[in-house]
């Protein structure tokens, strides 16, 4: 009886958080169906989603612009080292520029996003919430879907694709440093060759599309975990932590599915 | 005020500087010059074995691009491939004996098509194939005659 009891209360345990998990989703997918209709407001507050553009974009520009140079350089130098052995390094600019352009580029950046301007967010609006913020805004008539959350989602929402853009193309530029600089290929043959082999529609189109899902998917979790969260400071923080893991997970589970699409 | 007008420059410096590196990644890096739709015309021409040619193969003359593969098929009736290609308008006084061949840049490198100009007064036009064709070498086959020919000279 005794045993029964104690295996009936870990099915209760499996039962209760299957169905937190569904009850989330439940209230994810009415945060989303709320928040789009309001989402052309933050056209209407331009300065607003400045605002927004400069705290997601422009501070996110340090990190993504360093770590853009290094993955480059650390891609083209072991990419030469295994190209070397069969005479053909000058392939080196095409593998680097591929490889960022379908997978890295959109992917990393994305991880990248979400840990610095994702989990601010949530930080921000969760703190928000806590500090009944929000409820002081409704009282005075002032909605904050239009007023706080939209002009956020945009604001991530364009900032993530400019932000891989920037990567790629900073990418690509320690990629030739280190290629044409330091390990002396041919300048000529390895813009030759990149050019030759990298498609406009296939290639760089494809991966933009990728960094549009990811910035809809990063901004929509962030926004939900900060509204979502436990209007305590554990609360806040353990949001942000989920935050930066979902939409981690999320992303390198959406690349997959996108790249098995795109490329077959 | 004056925090605003920074925030504004910041994100102006922000967009422009993506601004620059699309058009970087464009320029530089892709082939964003060749895709946009040169006039051409097309031809066609039926061969053996296309080996590894695919669709956008560059069509060259002399080893200069001219043209791309469009799309490549079974022929119906004779169970070739026929492989059709745009060659742009500018290349358009090739004589109607012009041959097409299956070559590959460098050991390694992706197969196209070599067209060799002809001598004949007529010149081909939109739609005309190709009678003189040479298959992609294989390999196999290769290996195959050298093996019979090394057998009978012993």
């Amino acid at each position: 009886m005794n045993i029964m009891n104690a295996l009936l209360i870990r099915v209760a345990g499996l039962g209760a958080s299957s169905l937190g998990v569904l009850a989330s989703i439940g209230r994810l997918g009415l945060f989303l169906a709320s928040l789009i209709p309001a989402i052309p407001y933050s056209f209407y507050r331009f300065e607003l989603l400045v605002k927004q553009l400069y705290v997601a974009g422009v501070l996110s520009l340090p990190i993504i612009l360093t770590a853009g140079l290094f993955v480059g350089m650390v891609l083209t130098l072991q990419g030469y080292y295994v190209l070397v052995d069969y005479n053909s390094e000058e392939a080196v600019g095409t593998m680097t520029a591929l490889s960022l352009l379908r997978e890295l580029g959109p992917v990393v950046t994305a991880l990248l996003f979400a840990g610095r301007a994702g989990s601010a967010l949530t930080a921000e609006i969760g703190l928000m919430r806590s500090t009944e913020q929000l409820s002081a805004l409704e009282m005075m008539a002032v909605d904050p879907l239009k007023f706080i959350f939209a002009p956020r989602f945009s604001a991530a929402f364009i900032a993530l694709p400019m932000l891989t853009l920037l990567f790629i193309a900073m990418a690509i530029l320690g990629g030739y440093l280190v290629a044409v600089g330091w390990l002396g290929v041919d300048e000529g043959s390895f813009w030759a060759q990149m050019q030759s082999s990298v498609d406009w529609r296939e290639d760089v189109m494809n991966g933009m599309i990728k960094s549009v899902a990811f910035a809809f998917l990063i901004a929509t979790i962030a926004l939900f975990q900060g509204h979502d969260a436990m209007p305590t400071s554990e609360g806040v923080s353990s949001a942000t932590t989920r935050t930066v893991v979902h939409s981690s997970l999320g992303v390198l589970a959406l690349d997959f599915i996108l790249t098995a699409m795109m490329f077959s | 005020m004056k925090r605003q007008l920074m925030v504004e420059i910041w994100v102006g410096a922000f967009v422009l500087m993506t601004l620059v590196s699309l058009a970087v990644i464009a320029l530089q890096v892709s082939n964003f010059n060749s895709w946009k739709d040169k006039s051409s015309y097309q031809i066609t021409g039926l061969f053996d074995n296309i080996g590894g040619l695919k669709v956008r193969a560059p069509v060259k003359i002399s080893g200069v691009v001219v043209g791309r593969v469009t799309g490549i098929e079974v022929d119906a009736r004779t169970y070739q491939a026929r492989v059709t290609m745009d060659v742009y308008s500018e290349f358009d006084e090739l004589s109607i004996d012009t041959s097409g061949s299956i070559l590959t840049s460098g050991l390694l490198g992706d197969q196209y098509i070599g067209l060799v100009i002809g001598s004949d007064e007529e010149l081909l036009a939109d739609g005309s194939q190709l009678d003189l064709t040479q298959s992609a070498l294989v390999l196999e086959d290769l290996i195959g005659q050298f093996l019979v020919k090394f057998s009978e000279s012993k």
